[in-house]
C-alpha cells in the first residue's frame, strides 16, 4: 500500500482526527496530528483491527528553534501484524511545551518520554514517573535544546549523600511498586 | 644499604624499605571509564605486561588498591561516584589521569564532561594521548614509581 492510500485508511479509522500527510525522505508514511488528538488517536492506532501498531519503536523529539511551533515529538510505530510502519509527529509551541503521555498505551514510552523531558523539557501530562532519566536530578536546563549553552563550564559536584534518608527510601520503594503494578 | 660479608644481613633505613615496598607493589583499582580503559587492559595483559613493574594486580575492591587510573572521560554525573571510590581507597594512594579527556576534557568541551579530573581528585601523574598507548601508561607508572620512591615518611 502506498503511503497516500494508507493515510486515507487512517482517516477512515479515525474520522475525528485531522491527519496531515507530511512528505518524508524515507518511504515511511508520516502524519502530523494536533497535540489535543494524542489521547484519542494513540489507543486506536494500537487497537484498531486494521492498524494494530503494537510496537512503539521510538519516541523522540526535534527542536526547530527559532521556528515556531518549535518542537516536534516523533512517534515511530510498527504494526508487526500488518507489516506497516507509521511516523506520527506532534508540533508543540516553545512556551510551555506539553503533550499527553502515551505510556498507558505503550509501556515502552515511559523511559522514552522521561528522556525527552530530560533533554528537551517537553512535559508529558499524567506521566506516572516524571523524573529526569540521564542528567543529574538537580540539573538546570534542557541540554538538547538548540539554544542551550553547550560549552558552559561548572564546578562538578564531588560529593553526594552516602545514604538515602528514610523518607527517600520509602518513597523510592513506593514508586517502584507503582511502576510494577502498571 | 650496607652488606656485611660475615652475617647474611642487609642493612637499610625504614624509609628506603617502605619506599621500595610501596613502589614495587602498586595495585590499581579495576576502574575504566571509556576507551582509555581498553589500552589500560592491554597494558596489564601479556604483550605489554605491567607485572614487570609490580603493578599487575588489578583489584576488584578499592579497599585493596592504592592506585586509581582514571581511564577515560569523566561525566559530571559520574564525578561523585569516582570521588567515593577514591575516598574508599586506603592511604597511601595515588591517581594517574590517563589521556586527554581525563586530564583536560579532551574533545568533549561541553556541559556533561568534567574538564579535568583534578577538579575531583588530586592527580599525581598526567599521561597524555588520545588514547595513550600502553607504553605511555607504563611510562606514567614508572614516573609514579619514581615519585613514590622520593616520598618521605614524615
Amino acid at each position: 500500500m502506498d503511503s497516500t492510500a494508507f493515510v486515507n485508511s487512517l482517516r477512515e479509522a479515525l474520522p475525528d482526527v485531522q491527519f496531515e500527510h507530511v512528505p518524508s525522505v524515507d518511504l515511511h508514511p508520516t502524519v502530523c496530528i494536533a497535540p489535543d488528538a494524542v489521547p484519542a488517536a494513540m489507543p486506536v492506532l494500537r487497537q484498531h483491527a486494521d492498524l494494530r501498531f503494537a510496537f512503539l519503536a521510538d519516541l523522540t523529539a526535534v527542536d526547530f528553534w527559532p521556528r515556531e511551533p518549535r518542537f516536534e515529538v516523533v512517534y515511530m510505530l510498527v504494526s508487526i501484524e500488518h507489516r506497516q510502519r507509521l511516523r506520527v509527529r506532534v508540533r508543540l509551541h516553545g512556551d510551555d511545551p506539553h503533550v499527553a503521555t502515551v505510556s498507558g498505551v505503550w509501556p515502552a514510552a515511559n523511559w522514552l518520554e522521561r528522556e525527552v523531558w530530560d533533554l528537551f523539557g517537553i512535559a508529558f501530562d499524567a506521566h506516572p514517573d516524571p523524573r529526569r532519566l540521564l542528567m543529574p536530578e538537580d540539573w538546570e536546563g534542557y541540554p538538547l535544546r538548540k539554544d542551550y549553552p553547550v560549552q558552559i563550564h561548572m564546578r562538578p559536584h564531588i560529593a553526594e549523600p552516602m545514604q538515602v534518608t528514610a523518607e527517600e527510601f520509602r518513597s523510592s520503594v513506593a514508586r517502584d511498586r507503582l511502576v510494577r503494578k502498571q | 644499604m650496607g652488606f656485611d660479608a660475615d652475617i647474611p644481613v642487609l642493612t637499610t633505613t625504614v624509609e628506603k624499605m617502605v619506599q621500595w615496598a610501596r613502589r614495587s607493589s602498586i595495585w590499581p583499582v579495576t576502574f575504566g571509564l571509556a576507551c582509555c580503559a581498553i589500552e589500560m587492559m592491554a597494558m596489564s595483559c601479556g604483550r605489554y605486561d605491567i607485572a614487570r613493574f609490580g603493578a599487575e594486580v588489578f583489584r576488584g575492591s578499592p579497599r585493596q588498591s592504592d592506585l586509581m587510573i582514571v581511564a577515560g572521560r569523566l561525566s559530571r554525573k559520574m564525578a561523585p561516584a569516582l570521588r567515593r571510590i577514591y575516598d574508599q581507597m586506603p592511604e597511601p594512594k595515588w591517581v594517574i589521569s590517563m589521556g586527554a579527556c581525563a586530564s583536560i576534557g579532551g574533545v568533549f568541551d561541553n556541559y556533561a564532561i568534567v574538564q579535568g579530573v583534578d577538579q575531583v581528585v588530586p592527580v599525581d601523574v598526567y599521561v597524555p594521548g588520545c588514547p595513550p598507548r600502553p607504553e605511555s601508561l607504563i611510562y606514567g607508572i614508572v614516573q609514579l614509581q619514581r615519585k613514590i620512591s622520593q616520598q618521605k615518611l614524615a
